[in-house]
This record gives C-alpha cells, structure tokens and sequence, in this order.
C-alpha cells in the first residue's frame, strides 16, 4: 500500500487534528467569509470541517421504546402512552411511537379545522424533557407471559432503551406552498389563505445539509450526526429519497431529492431541540434540530458548501389543487434569499412568505456542533455506503376494484 | 393624551352596568374595543385601548375600582410565551399589525411587540408550538 501524501485530506487526519483540538471548524454560514477572505484553494487548505444544520418540522419520526418487564410479565399487545396509541406488533415490551399519531379519542378533523393539541410528537417531547407518562397496556395473556393489564407512570430514565428512529428526515429542499384557490386551506405547511394572500417554506437553505453536499460525496449511510445534541448517524436513505431531479447548474436539486433516515439515543437529546407540532386542520408532528458536518476532503466539497441562499431555488406549489391531486404543476420558481427577504411577486402580486423551518435554531445546531468539534468531541466517520445519485421516485398505481 | 391598554374582567354581578359609557362619557376617553364577551347574567370580559389625559385615565381607573371589576393595564389577553417560541416566522404574516416580527433579519429570531398587539389571535390559531395563547 502507498503511504497517503502529506498533503491529502482523509476521515482519519482530520479526526486527528479534532482529537488534538487542533482542528478549523466553522458553520455553514461562516464559510463564505473565510473563503472570501483567503481564496478557495488556501481555504480548502485549512477548513477540516463545515457544520451544516436545519431545524423543522420532521414528520417521518418516531421512536422505539423498551419498558423492561414487569412481574408477572407480560407481552404488551396494545399500548396507548399519555392517552396516544403506540404500535406492539414487535417483542413483549418494545413499542414503536409515531410523530403523527393522533391521541385516543382526538375528533381530527370532524369539527373542521381539528386542533390537534397533542399526539405523538408531544409524547416525543415530554420524554426527552424527562416529563412523566402515563403507560397504559392490554394484552391477551399467554402461559410465559400471564398479565393481561399495566396501567403505570415512567419518565425516559426508567427506559432500558429510548431510541429516535426516523425513516425521513433533512428533505435536500422542499416545496414553498401556496393557496391559489378562493378559499382558506388547512395543510403541513400552516394555514393558507385564499387568493395567494401567504406562502410557506420550509429549509434551512444555506445551511441546510443536503443543499452544502448536493451529490452526497460526504453524507451517506454511517456518517455520524448531531440529532438534537445526541451523537447519532444515517442509518439508510431516507423514505422517497429520489436524487434523480432537475437541478441547479451548482448541481443542487430545485425539488425534495435527497433524504437521510436517522437514528439517535434519546436519553442524549436536548429538549430545546424536539419539539411537538400542532397543525390546525392537519395534524401534529415533531419538529427536530438535526447537525451535520460536512468534512472538507477537497477544495470542491468546500466549494459546494459555500452555497448561498441566492443561488438556491425552490419550487411553489398550489396547495389547494396541483399538491392534492399531484398534478405537477409548479407556479413558479424562487429562491432562498427572496424567500427571507418576507415577500416574493408572483404575477404581479406581492405576497408575505413565512416559514415553518427555523434559521435561528438551525443557526444554533450549527454552532453547537461546531464547538463540539472545536473541543475534540465529536468525530467524523466516514460513510459505509453512498446514497443512491440516480434514484427516482414511484408513484402509488391504484389497481383493480380500487381504481 | 395617553393611550393605555386595559383588560377588564366582570363578574356576574357587574355585567349589567353600563360600564363603558360611562368611561366615554364622563373621563372623556376614546375607547378602542379589541375584545368583548359581556352577557348579563354570565361574567365577561372587555380588551380595549382608552385615550385620554393621564389624568382622566387615573381617574377612570379609579372609579372603575368602585366596581366588582378587576383591571389589568397589561397586555393580558394575548400571551406570547418566549420558551416555547422556534423563531421558526410561520406567525409573521398571519400578524396584520407585525405585533409578532423578526427582531433582526440575520439572526432571525422572532419577537412580541406587544404595544401593536391587537389580539386578534391569528397567531394563536397559526403557531405550530403553542408559543401564542389567549387568557380568554
């Protein structure tokens, strides 16, 4: 084997230098002044690391749950937790809990809109807040496991495992949503109002981590994250990751595209960072804080993460018909920094744009990982396998009797 | 003149007493009603902004406390609850008085100027974190 040149970035030096504290980090949102200042090439240089972060709404979360056994035991066949339900279709005493299930008896959306004050994603953020739950469960009994009932009360402590395992999070880039039709509409992107009188997006942009590595040349699976302060990783790619889209000449998708299935111990988290969500006449959702760095190999990767919000474009969606009825009709095309300037023209018309992805908290994440790095105590892996860079996205075909 | 934002909570036994005119009419006040429930026989509530000389207001809410009334000159009504806020702006253009704003574009972190605030509650209905509620 070769010896590496001296010169060569790999996973391995730069872990050395962040173990002898010796390692240049900074936040996606820093990097565009450093490489102004000393140029690209003296840059890449020196960086080691770019922190990249988002914090939103992240509806494709949830968590397994292991409770220990009781005695007698008992192989918990229902299980509902602070009035939620929780899926028991696995062993005895592990339970998956959902972002979006709705609690016990909630009307939804039968007094239209439904509130939807509390559901999964708030049972999410009591536990890791250390709050106290209620478990309530039924079982059928059987001979090894003889109780047929639990009613008890737990905090995340009592747990033998509390892990976060979220089959989609950090989409790359998301829709911006809009109401064209005449009447106000209830979605996961907020409230809007008729005759476009609002949009919604919802990206970190700039420091979004997707939108800093477009082709996934360092995020992949096994790479290590910071999911809302815990030391957790990519487990898979994310559910509808589809990296097959149009994208910019920077190569950075205009759509959805790519995302990241994440996993993380609960017990580690920050509360600031998970957070329940109630959408009025939608539903409820957990919104998550999620850091990634980005580890600077080559004066390309830096130049990729140098990405601003100007040159990242998104598309606007018709909520009231196109989105429903998945036309794939885009009204028009955007970009980031137009976004948080609170207004964008459309046709003429000035609209109010808000925004269900937090900058500030993003700009948080970012900066906390950062420091964990600077002190040397987080490190780098390097990915056991890339995310697919041409992979589509299939419909659902309704057949037969169903059509 | 000055303008004061009072909170006025009637128990049952006020709710039949026309209160507000008399405000009107002898403190010499402008009174710009936010929001009211007062049904006789059933306790109430009035939000408003009364304008006037320092003067008559003090002496208005004096002789409110004739009363069985419990008067608060804070912003009671709405409450914007700086913990459970993401900063993440989804409020900020369901505000129509820009109340609930980005303090500062670059650090983008949203703040409660409570003194535009004329609670019509949008933001509570609109905040995906029950950041914004209403005390009635």
């Amino acid at each position: 084997m070769n010896a590496t040149p001296e010169n060569l970035r790999t996973y391995e030096r730069i872990n050395d230098r962040i173990e002898a504290g010796k390692a240049v980090v900074l936040t996606a949102d820093e990097v565009f002044d450093y490489i102004e200042t000393k140029g690209l090439e003296q840059a890449a240089k020196e960086v080691d690391v770019v922190t990249t972060a988002t914090f939103g709404p992240m509806c494709s979360s949830g968590c397994v749950l292991n409770f220990g056994h009781s005695t007698p035991r008992m192989r918990i066949s229902e299980a509902w937790i602070d009035d939620v339900p929780a899926y028991c279709g696995v062993a005895a005493v592990d339970v998956f809990l959902g972002a979006t299930q709705l609690r016990h008896n909630d009307p939804a959306n039968m007094y239209y809109p439904g509130e939807f004050r509390f559901g999964g994603g708030h049972v999410i953020e009591k536990l890791v807040a250390g709050e106290t739950l209620q478990l309530f469960g039924l079982s059928y009994g059987t001979d090894d496991y003889p109780r047929r009932e639990v009613r008890t009360y737990f905090t995340i402590h009592d747990l033998n495992q509390a892990t976060m395992v979220n089959p989609r999070n950090c989409y790359q880039n998301y829709n911006v949503a809009t109401n064209a039709s005449d009447k106000r509409i209830y979605t996961y992107l907020g409230i809007l109002e008729p005759n476009m009188r609002n949009m919604t997006y919802c990206s970190a942009g700039q420091l979004s981590p997707l939108l800093n590595d477009p082709w996934y040349e360092t995020i992949g699976v096994g790479s290590s994250v910071w999911l809302a302060g815990a030391r957790g990783l990519v487990y898979a790619e994310g559910t509808q990751h589809c990296s097959a889209v149009a994208r910019t000449e920077g190569g950075v998708p205009i759509g959805g595209a790519g995302t990241l299935a994440l996993t993380a111990d609960m017990k580690e988290m920050r509360p600031e960072f998970v957070r329940g969500a109630s959408f009025a006449g939608y539903g409820v959702s957990l919104a998550l804080g999620v850091a990634i760095p980005i580890p600077i190999l080559n004066a390309d990767i830096l130049r990729r993460t140098a990405v601003r919000d100007c040159d990242l474009q998104a598309c606007i969606i018709d909520y009231s018909n196109d989105y429903p009825n998945n036309t794939g009709n885009v009204i028009g095309k955007v970009n980031y920094a137009q976004l948080r300037s609170g207004t964008v023209t459309v046709n003429g018309k000035d609209v109010p744009v808000g925004s269900l992805s937090s900058y500030s908290k993003a700009l948080e994440a970012a900066n906390l990982l950062r420091d964990e790095i600077r002190r040397g105590e987080f490190l780098l892996s390097r990915p056991s396998r890339r995310l697919p860079v041409d992979q589509g996205f299939k419909p659902l075909k309704i057949r037969g009797a169903g059509q | 003149m000055i303008t004061r934002k009072l909170y006025l909570y009637f128990p049952k036994s006020e709710t039949e007493k026309p209160i507000v005119c008399q405000l009107v009419r002898d403190y010499n006040l402008t009174v710009n009603i936010f929001r009211a429930k007062v049904t006789p026989e059933e306790e109430g509530y009035l939000v408003l902004d009364a304008t006037g000389e320092p003067e008559d207001i003090d002496a208005a809410l004096s002789f409110l406390k004739t009363f069985n009334v419990d008067v608060d000159n804070v912003n009671k009504g709405l409450r914007w609850h700086a913990d459970r806020c993401t900063h993440c702006g989804n409020c900020v253009p369901h505000c129509p008085t820009h109340a609930l704003d980005f303090a500062d574009r670059s650090t983008r972190e949203v703040r409660f100027f409570e003194g535009q605030c004329v609670e019509c509650l949008a933001c509570v209905r609109n905040c995906p974190f029950a950041a914004c509620t209403s005390m009635i």
